[in-house]
Order: structure tokens, then C-alpha cells, then sequence
């Protein structure tokens, strides 16, 4: 603790020599100095504390990693993902793609990642849909409703989500038995052994349907880019309606056999549709109702963070209520509100882990039967932490687009 | 709506001696109600709407959850009974607070609740925020392992029959413990220009934060056992715990970041020419104010975090939930899995509605900034 070091400051500028433009040599020297000067700042004032510390760290890693490495030799373990091609051996209770025991590893893996995918989506949907309206509901000058849903986001936020969960998975089997079906819509049955909707019943080979949804998506991208010098509504407009049209096109042109097939009671069961797992849908409904509290409070925040002016202003101009909100609320809260949403949709994806509680197979589930069965813990946590990160990569990096096309003209820090 | 609020908040122009009589204060909140219950065609539909769902939901909740309600008794009356069986509650509640933890003993593991409970409620109050709290913790929490555990002339009790809130507690406050110094080194480290540390802690954080909890979980049960020697034995509790501890920690670090970056570089400059060290700057001048700035948000974590340890049963802990889930299995009440949710929810929001109460209290009494608001 000596006081003539010179106190570098956190957060200032490293020292630069100016840059010398006179020349390839100044120009080179300049650099160079930049570059020690980086040097410098990285080794820091202290580089054999830093240089204990790392040290320490790898030290302690390596001889975890070791002992790992030794252990599982112990046991008969040789770490590697060519077991991925062994059959699995356990069953999966819900699938989108065809799936048994006898199938390998690497299909039961995917199976749960699917899964995770399709309660993360259906999830956020239903969450930005319910938290939309409870945001605007929490904001009614009535004060019955904007006190009902203040209540509700506050039970929703203190209580834990698995206690949540408990309770959805319990209401979904209290459901009525499928002769007594709830039929909210016609075609959807809602009964104590999941949700029946209607499914579409198609001949394609999944490969075909994927590259024809490629095409389509790939037409649409390339207009919306081609036109990018034209208003919004007709860019959109055209892009999509380009790209739908056409994969419809060529679904028809391939002549597949598809039809709707409607759920129906025969017996004591409900045959036919698409069956949403009991356990899928307590899960859907937990999450979405979960992060549904958090959306309402983005919501109502980003629309409170509009300026009083805004409004006042824009119905001086006189326009009515609903193009105020539409036209010059919305497009500034929105701002606020998407990065956030963002994160929320993130967090749901990971919340939707805990469905190893009620047993919906996904990722997780998987992994963590995979783990205790063939005792392939080290490589199932690393396909774990894999695919979570790479969801939080991709998400902060679309995040980071956003921020950086909406961000104001000429704003330099928020 | 918010024409309404500024004609009424604007205090008028007009010198006091030529304004007209201001009807009453009670008399102007009466009409802005009736204006937001029935002031326009939507807010009188909401309203009449409102009253269905009273007569619809919130009636027979209450019906069944306090008029036809069964508060003492036991299995039989609750059968015959139409509402909920509170009373089985009453008769489990030692198995929902205590887990498995053995009937003679249980007293110690009150005794290690009520400890923890008044460390917590002690650390609320900013007035005591000196150094004997850290040592009162310290010993606090001695007592609670020794009151758990065993020794001392007390009889041993085994890790994995500890339960209930006892449990959901401790691993919450240890958990907590543990992070705090790691958080403010991965915090530090984060904000050093120093390459290697920098690095070593954002992939630490990184990688933490973008990973479910159940996966950290997972991780430390499954896969720590196996990185030590041969022999060498962790029990479940303790995985438990550092699985906690890492996660709170990361999630930690990264609040405390924002905190040390609002501390405005002057700070740093006023205590170099003061004369402090580098350690004496960041321990007396920039810490204390990092912390501050985020003690709101530092407490919206905790209390993620408490919610968060009710996932300790997907490793098989007997945690607060987990013990409220079991005790409904019991054959002698018939599956009073309704009763045993609710009371649990109760608990639980009660808890954390007042820890977020007071996060607000704390956010306007404590915050280095709060002349500056509003």
C-alpha cells in the first residue's frame, strides 16, 4: 500500500500518444504505442497479484478437471458425446416427432429440445397477449380494475412459480373427464387428460415442409430488403404476402394430401386432433400467467415514461385517442418496453426448466434422465449449459440490433 | 383521466381572497370515484362487469375459504364439510415448518427459525448497519448449525431429515452469506482493466446467468461429487447450498456492477488526493456508495431468490413447499393438496409482499440520491 503509485482511474481512457499521421513509420510507432499501451492496461498495475489470482483459478479447475477425468476412468466412463448414437432405452411421454425407446440418444434429445421450444413459444405468446391487456387494464381510470390487476400482478409476483405450477397442474386434472369435456371453442376440448385441439393432418416429408417454409421465408426477407425505400405498411404487406404466397404455391403444386382432422368423444377418450398433455398445458398456463405480471408492469411502465407533453401535444394536433396512443405513445414506449420484453421471453425460456417438477419432458427432463441413466452427467450438463447460452447469446445479440436501430438520433447515452 | 388529475392538483392562479369556496376534500374524492366508476360508458361496463366476477369468483373463493370452512376437527368433519379443511392444516403445520426433522427435537429447529428470523428483521433496519451485525451473523449462524446439527450436548441430527421453512431459510441466508463476498470480488473484477480477471469473471457470470437455476442445481449435485477424490463425500445439503451461492452471486455481481458504475469518477479522484490507497478508496469511499445505489435492487434479488430455493425439491430437499406438498398425502386427511397450496401461497406472499413494502421504504430513506427524485 504504497501512496507514490500513481492511481490509475477506473474507467478512464488508456494514455495514447496522439496519432502521427506523417508517415507509414509514424503511423506504425503510433500503433505500436497503442498496442503496449493495451498491453500495459491488460497486465494492470499489479500483474503478479493478477497473475496469482488467474493462477489460482486454472490451478483449482485443473484439478478438478482431473480428478473428474479419473473418476469417471474409475467407474468405467470414457467422456465423449459418441453415446448421442446409442439407443436411449426410456420412453418420452409426448413427441412431436416420432420417438421410442429403441431410438438413440441424440432423437430423445432432441425431442426434449423441441418440447422446450414449443411451451417456451406458446408461452410468450400467451404472456404478451395477457400482459398487454393487464398493462392497459392497470392504467384504466376505473379504479375497481386498475386495483384488481395491481392485486393480481402482486400475488403473482411474491408467490414462487412452482408453488404456481402446483396449482395449475392441480385446476388442469380437477378438469372434467372427457365424457363431460369443456368444449371453450368449437373443436378444442378442455378435460382432465389435456387439451384436444384440431390438427392438421399433411403427407409432406417434414425435409420438403422445411425447405418450402425456407423458400417462403427467404422470398419474404429478400423483398422487405428490396424495398426498404418504401413506407412500412406496404413493405410488410408485400414481403409477407410474396413469401406466403408462394410456399403456399408450392405446397399445392406438390399435391399433398392434408386435411383438418377434428378431435372426438368415442368411448371414454377423445381420439383424434392434436393432444396438449395435461402436464403441457398446467405448464403453459403457469408460465404464462407468471410472466404475464411482469409484461403488465413493462407495459405500464413504458407507457408511463411517455411525456405528459407527448399526448398534450398530439391531441392538439387533433388527432383522436386511439392514433395518439397508436401513432405517438406507442412507438416511444415500445422503445422502452421491447428490450425488456426481451429478457422476460429469456427468462421464461429458462424458467420453463422446472417442468422436471411435473414431469413434462423437456430439455432438462431429458438431459437429467440421460444423466442418472448412462451416467453421461459431464456431457449432458455441457449440451445444458450449451443450449441455454447459445439462447442467451442469440437473444442479446437481437436485443443489441434493436437497441442500436431504434436508439435516438444523435442520443449518446440513455 | 389526467385532465381531470391536473385540474384538480393545480393549485389555482387566483390570490386566495377571490376564489371561490373549495367543495370539501371528502366531497371532491366522492365525485373523482363515481367519475372512475361510472364517468364514461366504458368505465360503467367494466364496473357492472366487475360486479359479475365478484358474485362469480371472489364469492365462492371466500365462501369456501372462510364461511363453510372446517378450523378444527379432523379428517371426518373436513369429508362431511363443504369448504376448506384449515384444520388439517393446524394439525400439520409441525411437519410443514419442520420437514422430517425427528418430533423431540424439533423445538431446536424453532429455536434456528426464530435466530435466522431475527438476524434478517435486524439487517432490515438501517441503523444498524455497523460491523458488530456482521458479527452477530457470524455467531448467529454458528447457533443455527449447531441448533440443527447437533453437538454440545445436543443430539445429532443427520443433514438430510433437516426441512420445512427451518430448511427453506437456511438455504437462503447461507446461500446468500456465502455469494456476498464472492459477488463483490466478481463485481471488481469485472470493472478491472486487469485482462485476465476481467475475463475469468465475465465468463463466470455469463455463463451462470444464461444457465436455468435447476441446471446450476443439477450441476452441483451431479456433477461436484464426481470432481472430488475418491472417498471424499459432499452431502446433498451442501451441493445445495453452493449451487445456491454461485447463482446468487453472479445475479449479485451484476447489480453491483451497475453500482460501482454510477459512482461518479470525481469520487475516486477527491480520495486519491485525499490520500487513500487504492483498498482504503474502494473500502470506505467507492463500496459504501456502490452498495447504496442498488439496495433496492439488491432486495428484489433476495427475494427472487427466496421464491427461487422452493426448486431445491427437484434434488430432493425437504424444503417449506415440498414439506406443504407431502403433508396433503397424508391418508388421514385425504389429499388436501387445496388447503396445503393456499397456506403455503399465504406464507409465502406474506413474506415477500412486506420484503418488497419495505424495499420501497428503503429505497426512499436509504438512497444516496434521494434529494435528487422528484
Amino acid at each position: 500500500m504504497t501512496r507514490s503509485v500513481p492511481p490509475v482511474l477506473p474507467g478512464s481512457p488508456p494514455a495514447r500518444k496522439p496519432p502521427i499521421l506523417s508517415g507509414i513509420g509514424g503511423a506504425l510507432r503510433s500503433g505500436i504505442a497503442v498496442g503496449a499501451g493495451r498491453i500495459r492496461d491488460w497486465w494492470g498495475e499489479y500483474p503478479g497479484t493478477q497473475l496469482l489470482a488467474v493462477g489460482a483459478v486454472l490451478a483449482v479447475a485443473v484439478w478438478l478437471g482431473t480428478t473428474l477425468s479419473g473418476n469417471l476412468a474409475r467407474l468405467g466412463l470414457t467422456p465423449g458425446f459418441e453415446f448421442l448414437s446409442r439407443s436411449a432405452g426410456f420412453e418420452i411421454g409426448e413427441s412431436w416427432i416420432p420417438y421410442s425407446a429403441a431410438d438413440s440418444y441424440g432423437r430423445a434429445l432432441a425431442v426434449g429440445f423441441l418440447n422446450t421450444v414449443q411451451v417456451a413459444l406458446l408461452s410468450c405468446a400467451l404472456a404478451t397477449v395477457l400482459g398487454l391487456t393487464l398493462g392497459v387494464a392497470r392504467l384504466s381510470s376505473n379504479p375497481l380494475l386498475s386495483r384488481t390487476v395491481q392485486v393480481y400482478i402482486e400475488v403473482i409476483r411474491n408467490t414462487p412459480l412452482l408453488l404456481q405450477l402446483f396449482f395449475w397442474s392441480l385446476t388442469v386434472h380437477a378438469l372434467p373427464s372427457p365424457r363431460q369435456a369443456l368444449a371453450p371453442l368449437p373443436g378444442v376440448f378442455l378435460t382432465n387428460r389435456g387439451l384436444f385441439t384440431p390438427g392438421i393432418t399433411a403427407t409432406v416429408a417434414p425435409l420438403s415442409g422445411g425447405v418450402l417454409l425456407l423458400i417462403g421465408l427467404g422470398t419474404a426477407g429478400g423483398l422487405w430488403w428490396l424495398l426498404r425505400r418504401r413506407g412500412r405498411p406496404f413493405r410488410l404487406g408485400v414481403s409477407l404476402g410474396a413469401g406466403g404466397g408462394l410456399t403456399a404455391l408450392l405446397w399445392a403444386a406438390a399435391g399433398p394430401a392434408w386435411g383438418l382432422d377434428l378431435p372426438r368423444l368415442s368411448g371414454f377418450n377423445i381420439t383424434g386432433g392434436r393432444t396438449l398433455s395435461p402436464e403441457f398445458v398446467a405448464l403453459w398456463i403457469g408460465l404464462a400467467v407468471n410472466t404475464s405480471a411482469s409484461v403488465a408492469e413493462l407495459v405500464r411502465a413504458g407507457i408511463q415514461s411517455v411525456p405528459r407533453g407527448q399526448w398534450e401535444a398530439a391531441r392538439a394536433l387533433g388527432l383522436p385517442e386511439r392514433r395518439v396512443m397508436r401513432l405517438v405513445v406507442l412507438p416511444q414506449a415500445l422503445r422502452v418496453i421491447i428490450p425488456a420484453l426481451t429478457s422476460s421471453y429469456v427468462s421464461l425460456t429458462k424458467h420453463s426448466s422446472i417442468a422436471v417438477a411435473i414431469g413434462y419432458p423437456d430439455l432438462v427432463n431429458v438431459l437429467n434422465t440421460t444423466a442418472n441413466q448412462g451416467g453421461h452427467v459431464l456431457e449432458a450438463i455441457s449440451i445444458m449449459i450449451c443450449v441455454y447460452l447459445t439462447l442467451s447469446l442469440i437473444t442479446s445479440a437481437l436485443m443489441n440490433l434493436y437497441n442500436h436501430r431504434v436508439a435516438l438520433r444523435g442520443e449518446t447515452h440513455r | 383521466m389526467t385532465a381531470v388529475a391536473a385540474a384538480v392538483d393545480t393549485p389555482s392562479a387566483l390570490p386566495p381572497h377571490v376564489r371561490a369556496v373549495p367543495p370539501s376534500p371528502v366531497h371532491q374524492r366522492l365525485r373523482r370515484l363515481w367519475g372512475g366508476l361510472f364517468g364514461t360508458p366504458l368505465n360503467s361496463l367494466i364496473t357492472l362487469v366487475y360486479i359479475g366476477f365478484i358474485a362469480v369468483v371472489v364469492w365462492p373463493f371466500l365462501d369456501w375459504a372462510l364461511v363453510k370452512a372446517v378450523w378444527v376437527g379432523n379428517g371426518d368433519a373436513c369429508r362431511q364439510a363443504q369448504g376448506a379443511c384449515w384444520a388439517f392444516v393446524a394439525d400439520k403445520i409441525r411437519f410443514i415448518l419442520f420437514g422430517l426433522y425427528p418430533g423431540p427435537e424439533q423445538a431446536r429447529s424453532a429455536a434456528a427459525l426464530l435466530v435466522m428470523a431475527v438476524l434478517i428483521i435486524a439487517t432490515g433496519l438501517p441503523a444498524l448497519w455497523r460491523w458488530p451485525l456482521l458479527v452477530a451473523w457470524g455467531a448467529g449462524m454458528a447457533a443455527v448449525l449447531i441448533l440443527l446439527g447437533g453437538g454440545f450436548g445436543l443430539t445429532p441430527v443427520a443433514t438430510d431429515v433437516w426441512g420445512g421453512m427451518t430448511l427453506s431459510l437456511l438455504v437462503f441466508v447461507a446461500g446468500v452469506l456465502m455469494a456476498a463476498p464472492l459477488a463483490v470480488g466478481l463485481a471488481l473484477a469485472r470493472r478491472s482493466k486487469m485482462g485476465g480477471l476481467r475475463l475469468l469473471s465475465v465468463l463466470g457470470i455469463e455463463i451462470t446467468r444464461g444457465i436455468p437455476f435447476i441446471a446450476v442445481l443439477y450441476a452441483a449435485t451431479l456433477l461436484f461429487p464426481l470432481m472430488l477424490p475418491a472417498g471424499a463425500a459432499v452431502d446433498k445439503l451442501l451441493r445445495a447450498q453452493i449451487a445456491v451461492s454461485i447463482f446468487v452471486a453472479a445475479f449479485l455481481a451484476e447489480t453491483l456492477r451497475a453500482g460501482l458504475q454510477a459512482v461518479p469518477r470525481g469520487q475516486y479522484e477527491a480520495a486519491y488526493a485525499l490520500g487513500l490507497s487504492r483498498w482504503q478508496t474502494l473500502r470506505r469511499i467507492i463500496l459504501p456508495q456502490a452498495i447504496r445505489t442498488v439496495i433496492p435492487g439488491i432486495v428484489n434479488i433476495l427475494l427472487n431468490v427466496f421464491q427461487d430455493t422452493s426448486l431445491v425439491l427437484v434434488i430432493g430437499l425437504f424444503d417449506f413447499l415440498n414439506a406443504a406438498r407431502v403433508a396433503a398425502n397424508d391418508s388421514d386427511w385425504m389429499g388436501r393438496h387445496d388447503e396445503a397450496y393456499a397456506f403455503a401461497a399465504l406464507v409465502y406472499f406474506t413474506l415477500c409482499f412486506c420484503g418488497s413494502r419495505y424495499s420501497l421504504w428503503l429505497e426512499r430513506h436509504v438512497s444516496p440520491h434521494r434529494h435528487d427524485h422528484r
